[in-house]
């Protein structure tokens, strides 16, 4: 097996054992997205105007709430230093934590997004793009959001500064993907907006792991 | 001869100056025992040695490459082992050493060096159910599996590795470790006068850090 592997099974075991952040994740979402709704009220017009962008914000809200822990465990008990020291890169380790995030987060958010969709009285028109747009934006919020984990590893009130680091990193995601699921309730052409969520992806995956990796080895020193 | 040379290392930290004019060589086949009060900067060296921070002046060098860059394919491996334990309490014992095994590319002999740190029966069972002790023995499990096969000997970079270990395990580690050497391995590990001193004496070269504290 190789070692991307031996580290994704690992992560992905341990974190969804017991009450873990995959748990909170979950009862997160469905408490952010009914508070949203008591908020709004019973106007079914509006909660259908909103839906979309309800169902983002709550979607990077949860990515958000679940990084803080990402690599403190790691860091505090030697493992990071450990992996430094293997004879893989530490690119591929953060390429791995980036992975173990989206299978124990982002996956949860995708599976619940139709379902928060019902809530929110939205037509079944739009699950297929709101599942598609979902399955190319959030590997971009773990790989966005692994980096700010990274880059405030170690630092006090790493919880307040890392979301005022990605929070700005996510705006094209959240406005593509909300745009997404507009243009496919109006009856509009979603293919494009699509297509920029791929470039975003692409472009993520290509820089973000790097950035992670020297973020880590900073770290450690 | 090969040897590690350590040449004139300083280390600063926060404005503060940890040591200065640290020069000593290791060769294959010999341990170094590092010893030093607390704050006189062991833990600092043994982590300048790892690659996990520069030295403000100084080299490292084996056979005039620079010992730190990962790069270099033709240097000794290292196998550090720090004050904590990289254990993750929610897999079983095995799991946890065979992870480092797969990572570390080890050969097989995971049930053989649990047995050897006398944790075998205890195998299965999360490492959280594990007292600090037991920990510390499945961290050092790691110097019992069967090392890569290389033609270039390994340096264990151990930093105050007996903390929290019985007489027994001591005893083990310093088994391990006098094998390890044989095998023209090389050693550093930092002390503060524990019964490993006296088990390592006649194989083990001595530097200490005191003289050198500010």
């Amino acid at each position: 097996m190789n070692y991307l592997g031996l580290v994704i099974i690992k992560d992905v075991k341990l974190a969804l054992q017991g009450v873990s952040d995959t748990g909170m994740t979950f009862v997160f979402l469905l408490l952010a997205c009914t508070l949203f709704q008591f908020s709004i009220g019973p106007d079914q017009a509006l909660l259908m105007k909103v839906g979309g962008g309800v169902i983002w914000v709550v979607a990077l809200l949860a990515t958000i709430l679940s990084l803080e822990r990402l690599f403190i465990t790691d860091f505090e008990d030697g493992t990071l230093e450990q992996y430094f020291l293997s004879p893989v890169s530490l690119v591929f380790f953060a390429i791995a934590k980036a992975i173990s995030h989206w299978l124990t987060t982002g996956l949860l958010v995708i599976i619940s997004a139709p379902l928060i969709a019902v809530l929110y009285n939205l037509p079944s028109e739009i699950f297929l793009p709101l599942v598609l747009s979902m399955f190319i934006g959030t590997p971009i919020l773990s790989l966005i959001g692994t980096l700010g984990a990274a880059l405030t590893l170690g630092a006090s009130r790493s919880g307040v500064l890392m979301p005022l680091i990605i929070l700005p990193l996510y705006v094209p995601v959240l406005i593509f993907g909300s745009l997404v699921i507009y243009n496919a309730m109006y009856g509009h052409s979603y293919n494009s907006l699509l297509m920029v969520l791929i470039g975003l992806l692409l472009i993520t995956s290509a820089l973000a792991p790097w950035a992670t990796a020297y973020a880590l080895r900073q770290a450690i020193e | 001869m090969q040897s590690l040379k350590i040449k004139n290392l300083e280390c600063n930290r926060n404005g503060r100056t940890i040591f200065t004019g640290v020069s000593f060589d290791v060769t294959p086949g010999r341990i170094l025992l590092l010893s030093g009060k607390n704050g006189s900067g062991k833990t600092s060296l043994l982590r300048i040695l790892a690659g996990f921070m520069p030295p403000t002046t100084g080299s490292v060098v084996w056979e005039d490459k620079k010992f730190t860059d990962k790069r270099q394919r033709e240097l000794p491996s290292v196998l550090y082992i720090g004050h904590s334990n990289p254990v993750k309490l929610g897999l079983t014992v095995k799991e946890n050493l065979i992870f480092w095994a797969k990572i570390f590319g080890h050969g097989t002999g995971v049930d053989a060096a649990l047995d050897q740190f006398g944790i075998s029966n205890h195998s299965e069972v999360p490492a959280s159910y594990l007292s600090e002790g037991q920990r510390r023995r499945l961290t050092l499990a790691r110097l019992a599996l069967d090392q890569p096969i290389s033609a270039l000997p390994s340096l264990w970079l151990l930093d105050e590795p007996t903390w929290g270990l019985d007489p027994e395990a001591v005893k083990t580690l310093s088994n391990l470790t006098i094998d390890h050497v044989k095998n023209q391995g090389m050693a550093i590990i930092s002390t503060h006068g524990s019964i490993l001193d006296k088990y390592l004496a006649s194989s083990s070269d001595r530097y200490s850090l005191t003289e050198n504290i500010f």
